[in-house]
């Protein structure tokens, strides 16, 4: 009886202590330091107590508030589109001989690093002055068509952001395909021949039976890509640096820490940052448990 | 007991070598010069050590972070005896603190390139002897297209020019303003250009200390200027958008291509790298060639003045009978300034001299670097680039976005309130 007191401590212990040095500390140690100014030291003789300053800066400077809009924005289309066509690539999919085939293909940009991929990328939307040979996959074909050639990183509000979003899409769709794909495999076979005997249509077979019991999946996926997507700095930083009204908020936090070292204002938009994926987490673990207790 | 011994001797060793060396003259210097360039500075060290048998110089090299290096020295009190520094920002903040040793009189500057001497003055008092310099107010050109020894002597004659040519259907400029996560920053280099011909050395001084706001009529020109090339379509090869999607390395390659692209490039001395690197069989000087921006208002700068960089010997109070240095220390940095130093280290260094009496033709062997030594030996003013003298929030930051935003369309006024809100912030005033 006795052992069993502090027994379940010694096990929990070591993860507890790791957690609360690697995670507990930093985070406590970056929100006390966002209400300090700037400087490289952490707590120096010459970093001076700014108050709310850097959370100021963060809820009404106009280049935080374009990060802020660009990341909903990002949340949106990114998730949406990730999903959607995950879904549907493997529902399809399902029916198609070469499945296994297009599924890898589909799959391997999962595989490419961010920063590989933005160069990628960057070489389908380079542009090249009129009249001379586009080296851009995307230039090349809107020029054979018979049209000008576009700047499409450069194009605000709407087209450079997209551009970089459809980069992100093509990296996280196989990703999200794999899953569904599983989950879709997973469901009886005859409940959906149940459905068809009965008269329904291949449609109404979908919107009635498939997505309600892919429903738990796509949850856990779609929040999973959120938290992805609130974090995206890699594609932007590659291609764009965050100019053209691009900026995100999670490369704005590398340009103040990394280039202008105001480690304060990059602490705040680190907080921001945090508070923002945390409720995600948080019912992704919720629905995690719940689907290990309904198991 | 044998421990004992050991360390009684050692001891005295030790105090033994500590009186030697008491009585050894020693310069130690500090320098961030690389491979190359370090081995070069050694043969200097080796010359200097040779006429001065009596003197040991010890040379210490901090290729990182070394503004951070000196300062945390100087706050500890022992920092070397003369350091060759690019920051001139650094030197006045450090002669204002006292650290560092006022040269009048000390150092002989007589020989020095004219542009640049004034700016080893901090308050009055000369703390600076340049060492070397580099320059950016550049523009080429192919030679098979444009002639050799082409030159556009003023603003007029270049607008002309790039008006007649784009009548022809053909755009003058070829500009790059990409730079991965540094765009923006050639953008930067040709409003500074631009800046010190229309406004004035003080006044860009005045700007580049945030002593007047970015929405100043002169800086507003001065965007104005630089715009009129690059948001003109016909101007610029691919235009703005052309501007800033091409690559700074690859933009003079334009220049080269049959028919060229374009013909006429902005960009300092080391370009030419990137030019041979894509044309390995070009001949500088013979293929392609530079001739300085020109002037703009010739009312507000004497002559062309120049954009550029470079190292100044400064020397730090380490106790001594000469205003808190020795005389040692002085021969040294005199030795550095002298025409036989110059001459052993300036081509390896791959820079330009400091000292005007250097033989040009034997350390110069580049044409190109010749002829830049020609203009800076003409040059009056001298200046460094402002965007790196600036805080990194705005000489790293708003005023590469700035210049971003500028250029792919976005209201002048807009981006200069953008940039003067981040500038009072990081300066603080």
């Amino acid at each position: 009886m006795r052992t069993g007191r502090w027994q379940p401590w010694l096990f929990v212990g070591p993860a507890l202590i790791i957690i609360a040095f690697f995670l507990v500390y930093p985070t406590v140690m970056t929100i006390v330091r966002s209400f300090f100014g700037r400087g490289q030291e952490l707590f120096g003789p010459n970093v001076q107590f700014v108050g709310l300053a850097n959370w100021k800066y963060v809820f009404t400077s106009p280049t935080m508030l374009l990060a802020l809009r660009n990341n909903a924005f990002w949340v949106v289309m990114f998730t949406f589109f990730t999903v959607t066509f995950g879904v549907l690539l493997a529902v399809l999919l399902d029916r198609v001989r070469y499945e296994r085939i297009i599924k890898s293909i589909v799959f391997v940009p999962a595989a490419i690093s961010y920063v590989g991929a933005s160069i990628i990328w960057k070489f389908v939307y380079a542009y090249r002055a009129e009249g001379l040979p586009q080296i851009g996959l995307l230039n090349a074909i809107v020029v054979a068509l018979g049209g000008k050639p576009v700047g499409w990183l450069i194009e605000r509000p709407w087209i450079n952001n997209i551009c970089l979003i459809v980069v992100g899409i093509w990296i996280w769709t196989g990703f999200c395909m794999v899953i569904f794909s599983a989950a879709y495999k997973n469901i009886p076979r005859a409940l959906l021949e149940a459905a068809r005997i009965d008269g329904a249509t291949e449609w109404q077979v979908f919107r009635k039976v498939t997505l309600p019991l892919l429903g738990p999946t796509i949850a856990v996926v779609a929040t999973t890509m959120v938290v992805q997507v609130l974090k995206v700095f890699d594609i932007v930083f590659v291609m764009t640096n965050g100019a053209y009204g691009t900026e995100v908020i999670a490369n704005r936090m590398y340009k103040e820490m990394f280039n202008f070292f105001n480690y304060g204002r990059a602490s705040a938009i680190a907080v921001v940052l945090l508070f923002l994926i945390v409720p995600f987490m948080v019912s992704n673990l919720r629905r995690f448990t719940q689907q290990g207790v309904t198991r | 007991m044998r421990y004992f011994k050991v360390l009684v001797v050692s001891l005295l060793l030790l105090i033994g070598s500590v009186a030697v060396f008491g009585e050894q003259k020693v310069v130690r210097v500090m320098h961030g010069w690389p491979a190359q360039q370090g081995e070069a500075f050694d043969k200097v060290v080796a010359a200097f050590k040779a006429a001065h048998p009596d003197i040991d110089v010890v040379v210490e090299v901090v290729g990182r972070d070394r503004p951070a290096i000196l300062a945390t020295r100087l706050a500890a009190g022992n920092p070397p005896d003369v350091s060759p520094i690019p920051w001139l920002g650094l030197m006045a903040e450090w002669a204002r603190a006292g650290y560092l040793v006022p040269l009048d009189g000390l150092v002989d500057v007589s020989e020095q390139v004219e542009a640049l001497t004034p700016l080893g003055y901090v308050d009055g008092e000369l703390y600076g002897v340049w060492q070397s310099a580099n320059i950016k107010s550049l523009v080429w050109y192919n030679v098979n297209e444009l002639g050799p020894n082409f030159n556009l002597p003023t603003w007029e004659a270049l607008l002309a020019f790039t008006k007649g040519l784009a009548v022809a259907g053909k755009p003058a400029w070829s500009i790059g303003l990409e730079s991965g996560a540094a765009s923006g920053w050639p953008g930067t280099d040709w409003i500074e250009d631009i800046m010190l011909r229309t406004a004035g050395p003080e006044l860009y001084d005045k700007w580049v200390a945030h002593e007047i706001p970015w929405t100043h009529p002169a800086v507003r020109r001065a965007f104005e200027l630089f715009g009129e090339i690059v948001l003109n379509p016909d101007y610029v090869l691919g235009g703005p958008v052309g501007a800033l999607t091409t690559n700074f390395g690859d933009a003079p390659a334009a220049l080269f291509t049959d028919p060229p692209q374009a013909y006429l490039h902005r960009q300092a001395t080391f370009i030419q790298g990137f030019i041979l690197n894509t044309y390995p069989d070009l001949v500088p000087g013979e293929d392609f060639d530079v001739f300085p921006f020109p002037p703009i208002d010739p009312e507000a700068v004497d002559g062309i003045p120049i954009l550029g960089a470079g190292d100044v010997s400064v020397v730090f109070k380490t106790g001594g009978p000469l205003r808190g240095t020795r005389p040692e220390v002085i021969e040294f940095v005199q030795f550095l300034a002298s025409k036989e130093a110059q001459e052993i280290w300036i081509r390896e260094l791959g820079e330009l001299a400091a000292n005007k009496t250097v033989d040009a033709d034997a350390i110069y062997t580049n044409p190109i670097t010749r002829k830049a030594w020609d203009i800076l030996l003409n040059a009056k003013v001298f200046r460094f680039d402002g965007s790196d003298l600036m805080p990194g929030a705005v000489g790293a930051g708003s005023f590469w976005q700035g210049v971003l935003d500028y250029v792919s369309g976005v209201p002048l006024d807009t981006v200069l309130e953008t940039i003067e809100q981040s500038a009072i912030e990081a300066y603080g005033k």
